[in-house]
């Protein structure tokens, strides 16, 4: 039922902007699959295309083998959830979700209990005869959804659906429809600029910039192997720590110098130029009797965790985390720490060519 | 393939509207106005291409005169409106005024009624033989004279600050709290609050205000027709010039109408221009609040407002009682009686049909074309929406007489003879009042954001069958209000009719003009109250159907 979507060499250009540039996906059938970025990085305009409301310049997407290019919007049979939901004004809940059963030629009789059933699965069952305009974000974000899978579409596009709520129902909200979404096991592409929001949604994510796709993985892939220092930064914080590759060992690995220290030795994927940067988040340095010294200039307290920034001697300044847990106080601005890190952990990029030296 | 075919019909579909309506407007809007440019620059003596028209206006102190004058009136009647309007808007938006709603659909009564009504019952009033003349001549106290320059700018300014009130009210109410809370907390009193704060603030609505009385009352021809007598304007020789039958001369009226064309224009320029850099577009998340006097304080914030809009209504009741009253010929007589209606219908029933015939036929096109050209203005941007959305607008600057004058011109000849028919008077309605309900129409489709369309057609339903369903649908209560109040002014229209008619295409406003020439006052009256009654009813459908989300100026 699910359709799966391949796309292929996609282009939009506006004038000599291009939007989209060349994006290749494949997302299978049932997947939960996010386009995530900064604003302007183009992931609107591709979940337009596919959606039929910008055209495609070049390239071709295809649901389930067979290209879309040419069939008109109304045509292509998906679901979309609108960022400010679009809910239309002048029908009442059920009318809205009842506009998509009509569209499709349902029969009659059997629209109100689709509608019912709809109106259930979003758990807003007493809603049915409410008007747009009595309902709050969270009510138009469920009738939006329900909207929009009622007509049961081979795939579900979602363009930032949880950016008008507050806070403490985004992540409510964010549950809701990951159990939707696993419960009808619709193809769903999902795209949001919130690089939280989109770890704890996906099942894959395409990190987006520029028009181009920086990086397609797990979650999990995502944030501890960043293919790139923009996908390192934009996903969770980083450090990025201008290095020196040294050499290499009998071992194998190579040994990497921070402002003259020695910082850590591990191994490379890739020989990159002598120039790197290295990229640790502050929840991986931890302070030891060796290792890149610093001095404390800030620590914040945070509740669970308290942050630190470290200038480092070579004048680097570097953020890093320290559990409460794990510690008694809070350390004083100006102490002097050793700060060290696990090889394994961290990424190694070459500075000219930003690509990912590290394994 | 069929599903190409929809998308593609949809695009032709509007690429056909857009040819449509550009047509219609290069027929009945620039070809009518360049052949009267054109005209102004030839003389009847036939010397080919002359400037001898615009000579003689600016040198002949006859003819220049009167533009002076009208300078001079417009200008006076916009400062003395916006004296009366802002105060008003004041008061009626930060206290509790006795009888808020219904003072506020007085003043608009008396904004929406024929315009040279007021005239007519200022004259029955004050005039030469008028009512309270006689009375006060009975003790032997002489009231000033009504006719003349005063007379012209005090009913203008009765009739006009409406305006301001309903530009600078709504701009008042919209003010968030916080900004003159600001002021306060900043140790500014509310005198000098009222003064740095929100005057400034609203000062682009004041602007507008003023802008459309000063256009007004330049192209207005009705009131100073009747009451300025011996203070001739220039709408008034421009009517002489053309429709006189001796001596008039259609070249020099022709280049006449393009001075008060051009006046008007630099009048709205300047006013965009002052403005430009000065709207403050705000939310507002916390409106001002209404302070609640009571008592003598209360009595005392609803006198000025109560005075002011009394005497602005006062012309239709007047017109109203003396409709009633018993009359021979132009002689009122004691007693009431429906001797006024009787004589209508026996002689003047023509007109009447014929205003709400034209009216009718009219409003279908307005609101067919207004709801296409929105449309394309707000969704189908680009250089044809741009040029459409100017070229709507500019009936704003012609006077209703100028359009008349240029429809004459223009169709006067095979194979567009249209002098005398009603057809030409509809031309006249749908060019002159159409930018009331594009202006409505788009404003609702301007808050409507696209993706409830995108919604729509994602949900299977074709681009065409959306925009009947959905995006007609949501732009309704625009399109009908603007209707409405496009309907109310075309029945009431006069300047442009009084060029256009011939004895069978007269419509009630013309009828009430002439019956008022003749010294027919009681069926004038009559006339004009079956207007003013119409144009009540349509008024409260209107705030029925546009609950306050429509503006009516």
């Amino acid at each position: 039922m699910s359709h799966s979507v391949v796309i292929n060499g996609v282009v939009k250009r506006y004038g000599d902007f291009t939007a989209v540039d060349k994006v290749d996906l494949s997302i299978k059938a049932g997947e939960f699959f996010t386009l995530l970025g900064p604003s302007g990085c183009g992931k609107t305009t591709l979940l337009r295309m596919i959606a039929g409301f910008n055209s495609i310049d070049s390239g071709e997407i295809s649901f389930d083998q067979s290209v879309i290019n040419q069939v008109p919007a109304h045509k292509r049979d998906i679901g979309m959830v609108f960022q400010n939901y679009a809910i239309f004004p002048h029908l009442d809940v059920s009318q809205n979700i009842a506009y998509g059963l009509k569209a499709r030629r349902i029969p009659k009789q059997e629209i109100p209990a689709l509608v019912t059933k709809a109106l259930e699965l979003m758990q807003i069952t007493t809603l049915g005869k409410r008007r747009p305009s009595e309902l709050s974000g969270g009510q138009q974000q469920r009738v939006a959804l329900a909207r929009a899978v009622v007509i049961e579409p081979g795939l579900l596009l979602m363009d930032e659906p949880l950016s008008n709520l507050d806070a403490k129902l985004r992540v409510q909200m964010r549950s809701v429809i990951k159990k939707l979404q696993r419960r009808l096991g619709i193809t769903t592409i999902y795209v949001t600029h919130d690089q939280e929001e989109a770890l704890a949604i996906s099942d894959r994510i395409a990190v987006m910039k520029d028009g181009r796709i920086m990086q397609i993985g797990t979650p999990k892939e995502i944030y501890s192997k960043p293919q790139n220092p923009f996908v390192a930064g934009f996903i969770g914080t980083s450090n990025f720590l201008g290095c020196e590759i040294l050499r290499t060992l009998a071992t194998g690995d190579t040994e990497v110098l921070v402002g003259k220290q020695f910082a850590c030795s591990l191994p490379l994927a890739k020989a990159g130029t002598h120039a790197a940067l290295i990229s640790v988040r502050p929840e991986q340095f931890f302070i030891a009797d060796t290792g890149l010294h610093g001095n404390i200039e800030l620590s914040t307290f945070l509740g669970d965790f308290i942050n630190y920034e470290i200038r480092l001697d070579d004048g680097q300044v570097v953020e890093m985390n320290e559990y409460t847990k794990d510690m008694g106080d809070v350390r004083e601005n100006g102490s002097s720490v050793y700060l060290q890190f696990l090889p394994q952990q961290v990424s190694v990029y070459d500075k000219e060519t930003r690509e990912r030296l590290s394994c | 393939m069929l599903k190409k075919l929809d998308i593609k019909r949809f695009g032709e579909f509007w690429n056909l509207v857009r040819i449509i309506v550009l047509g219609a407007i290069a027929l009945f809007l620039v070809y009518p106005f360049s052949s009267l440019v054109i005209q102004s620059f030839f003389s009847p003596k036939g010397t080919g291409i002359t400037l001898s028209n615009y000579r003689d206006f600016f040198s002949l102190p006859y003819y220049s005169s009167t533009l002076r004058r009208s300078l001079s009136v417009a200008t006076t009647t916009m400062g003395t409106s916006l004296a009366i309007g802002i105060p008003i808007a004041y008061l009626m938006t930060r206290y509790n005024v006795f009888g808020k709603k219904t003072l506020h659909a007085m003043t608009i009564m008396s904004l929406m009624s024929p315009p040279f009504i007021g005239a007519y019952s200022w004259i029955v009033l004050f005039g030469r033989s008028g009512f309270i003349t006689k009375l006060f001549a009975k003790v032997g106290v002489v009231v000033p004279t009504i006719y003349g320059r005063g007379g012209i700018i005090m009913v203008f300014t009765l009739m006009m600050f409406p305006y301001i009130y309903l530009y600078v009210s709504a701009a008042m109410s919209n003010i968030d709290r916080s900004l003159e809370e600001a002021a306060e907390n900043l140790g500014s009193s509310s005198l000098r609050r009222l003064w740095t704060i929100t005057l400034p603030v609203v000062f682009p609505s004041i602007a507008s205000g003023a802008v459309i009385v000063f256009m007004t009352s330049l192209a207005d021809f009705g009131t100073p027709m009747l009451i300025g007598e011996g203070y001739k304007v220039l709408p008034v020789l421009i009517y002489e010039e053309y429709m006189s039958e001796m001596g008039g001369n259609a070249n020099l009226a022709s280049a006449l109408s393009v001075v008060i064309v051009c006046c008007s224009s630099v009048i709205l320029m300047i006013q965009k221009w002052l403005v430009a850099k000065r709207n403050y577009t705000m939310t507002s998340m916390r409106p001002p609040q209404v302070v609640a006097v009571s008592g003598f304080k209360r009595f005392l914030v609803s006198l000025p407002v109560y005075v002011v809009t009394i005497i602005a209504i006062l012309p239709q009741i007047v017109v109203l009682i003396t409709s009633f009253i018993k009359t021979n010929g132009p002689v009122f007589l004691k007693g009431f009686s429906l001797n006024s209606y009787r004589n209508i219908l026996y002689r003047l029933s023509k007109p009447i049909s014929n205003t709400f015939l034209y009216a009718f036929v009219a409003i279908v096109f307005i609101i067919v074309s207004g709801i296409l050209i929105a449309y394309l203005i707000v969704r189908k941007k680009g250089r044809t929406g741009s040029l459409l959305d100017l070229l709507v607008m500019f009936p704003y600057v012609i006077p209703g007489s100028v359009l008349g004058i240029s429809l004459l011109v223009a169709f006067n000849k095979p194979p567009l003879l249209l002098t005398g028919t009603p057809l030409i008077l509809i031309i006249a309605y749908v060019v002159r009042k159409l930018p009331f309900t594009v202006r409505s129409s788009s404003a609702f489709l301007h808050q409507m954001d696209p993706c409830i369309e995108e919604a729509s057609i994602n949900l299977g339903v074709s681009p065409m069958k959306t925009f009947f369903k959905i995006t007609a649908r949501i732009m309704a209560p625009g399109v009908i209000s603007g209707a409405i109040l496009s309907w109310i002014t075309c029945i009431n229209e006069l300047s442009s009719s009084i060029m256009l008619y011939t004895g069978k295409t007269a419509t009630i406003s013309v009828a009430v003009y002439t019956e008022v020439v003749r010294n027919s006052f009681g069926t004038a009256a009559a006339l004009a109250s079956i207007l003013s009654v119409s144009t009540a009813l349509s008024l409260f459908l209107f705030m029925r159907v546009s609950k306050g989300s429509v503006s009516v100026v």
